[in-house]
């Protein structure tokens, strides 16, 4: 019988090693597209410069950028699976762990104290757990390292009922264009909908690990998704804001019901480096690397 | 054009450069971001100096990922600009009291900065964000660290020997020139734009 926590600590590891070092697929195909497709010479040097850098991080195992980003972790427990709380002890030994092996920047700064020098926070908190329960043997795990230049220049409004989606739209456009050349486009984005001033960045957040061009389920979401794609491209802000190539490589939204009252719209933004990995783990300790 | 610059860089070849220019930069190149930026002109107002000399050198906006290696000396693992666009509050008086020749960051700097430059002969140049192992491959030698008890990692001093680094964009020129603001209006033009069109 395997140690469960052990191996849960051991995966989450090798899990913000792939995040910090591997580009998901999908996130490469689209940096080489945008390269391609880009004519200035200024915007397609910048394309050239990320992609030539992504290669390398897979092919030596090294953090493609040195914003090796603030640790979240999406888990799913099952009913069944064989420890619960244990978890969460795990997925903080595993930062601890990768912080060393990868190495990892150390980004946990506590206000008083300084750096913890070991991406956890003194004061709980950090790495940050998403934790859902669901039916089921497995425990399926997602690190999420975001960079913090990207992470300042999300936004969170409560608009007026009355503007309804046009008011979303209008908000993801300032948004964007606030962002501007800031934290590294092309970007990624994620919008939230709905729920209270929390969960609506939540559900922006969570929209960031749906795979690129893959579109919500429900057509009157996907339509909208696309729309704000080409849209936002409208913005030319240009690979790494110099007004050339791919501004948005694409965007994700995520709608929950919302306060009668209320409109909350989040808008969460990655910078080209959409980095995540995942995994799942069943009751017996074997485990399945998510396709990446 | 394309310059080829070497530390201490002499205030008439940055004159030369302009906004749109490509740079690379030979020689001493030392890391500073917010923390690192407060601290040392704190230290100018008490009369005392930062352990660098900055004048005519390259500043690079930059929290380095760095491990020791088998002989316990600083090896560089990823080294990319970070935003500059946060030291924006007080980059202009650290040109005005330190001299800097270059400043290498990303995402642009606003108007004081701007000013500063052309005041004090200084450039701003991008380096491709978040292509840190590409900067990393420029930097030859840690020279030194200075801070790194105090603020971590990120947030040192980290003194490099970097040779032939970038490509840099140049984005602020010596005369007042600056890309990225010219960008900007762009986007906040595309913007409004939009805006009335939804």
């Amino acid at each position: 019988m395997k140690d469960i926590a052990q191996v849960v600590e051991d995966t989450a590891a090798k899990l913000l090693k792939i995040a910090a070092t591997i580009l998901p697929s999908e996130v490469k195909e689209a940096l080489i597209t945008g390269e391609k497709e880009t004519e200035g010479s200024l915007g397609k040097s910048q394309l050239i410069a990320i992609n030539e850098n992504v290669g390398l991080a897979e092919k030596f195992s090294k953090p493609m950028c040195q914003d090796t980003g603030l640790v979240s972790f999406f888990v799913k427990i099952g009913d069944k699976f064989p420890i619960r709380s244990e978890v969460k002890t795990a997925l903080i030994k595993a930062t601890k762990r990768a912080t060393e092996d990868v190495p990892l920047r150390p980004n946990a700064v506590d206000m008083f104290e300084g750096n913890t020098k070991n991406n956890v926070g003194i004061r709980g908190f950090v790495p940050w757990f998403y934790f859902d329960l669901v039916e089921g043997e497995d425990c399926e795990i997602i690190a999420l390292p975001k960079g913090g230049g990207s992470s300042n220049v999300g936004k969170m409004k409560m608009i007026p009922p009355g503007k309804g989606i046009k008011g979303v739209k209008e908000f993801v456009v300032e948004a964007l264009a606030a962002a501007g050349p800031l934290a590294c486009p092309p970007y990624a984005v994620g919008v939230g909908v709905g729920g209270g001033e929390d969960m609506c960045m939540n559900l922006a957040k969570k929209a960031l690990l749906r795979p690129l061009f893959e579109y919500h389920e429900d057509s009157k979401i996907s339509e909208i998704e696309k729309e704000l794609l080409t849209t936002l491209n409208k913005l030319e802000i240009g690979a790494m804001g110099l007004g050339e190539g791919p501004s948005v490589l694409d965007v994700h939204m995520e709608f929950a019901a919302r306060h009668p009252a209320s409109l909350p719209v989040g808008v969460v933004i990655s910078c080209w480096a959409l980095r995540h990995a995942g995994a799942t783990i069943d009751e017996e300790g074997n485990v399945e690397w998510h396709p990446h | 054009m394309e310059y080829h610059l070497n530390t201490p860089i002499p205030p008439e070849e940055l004159k030369k450069i302009k906004i749109g220019d490509i740079v690379y930069i030979t020689g001493t190149v030392v890391t500073a971001r917010d923390e690192a930026h407060l601290k040392a002109l704190e230290l100018h107002k008490e009369g005392k100096q930062p352990p660098v000399d900055f004048q005519g050198i390259g500043l690079f906006h930059c929290g380095p990922v760095m491990k020791k290696n088998e002989q316990g000396e600083w090896i560089v693992v990823a080294a990319g600009p970070t935003t500059s666009a946060r030291m924006e509050i007080f980059q202009d008086e650290f040109i005005k009291t330190f001299r800097p020749g270059l400043i290498i960051g990303k995402g642009g700097m606003g108007e004081r900065t701007t000013k500063a430059c052309k005041e004090e002969t200084c450039i701003y140049g991008y380096f491709t964000g978040g292509a840190a192992l590409l900067a990393a491959d420029k930097i030859k030698k840690v020279k030194d660290v200075f801070w790194f008890e105090e603020f971590g990692m990120p947030e040192s001093l980290w003194v490099f020997e970097v040779e032939e680094f970038g490509p840099l964009t140049v984005t602020i020129d010596a005369h007042g020139g600056n890309l990225t603001e010219e960008s900007i209006r762009k986007i906040e033009a595309n913007r409004d734009k939009i805006i009335q069109g939804l």
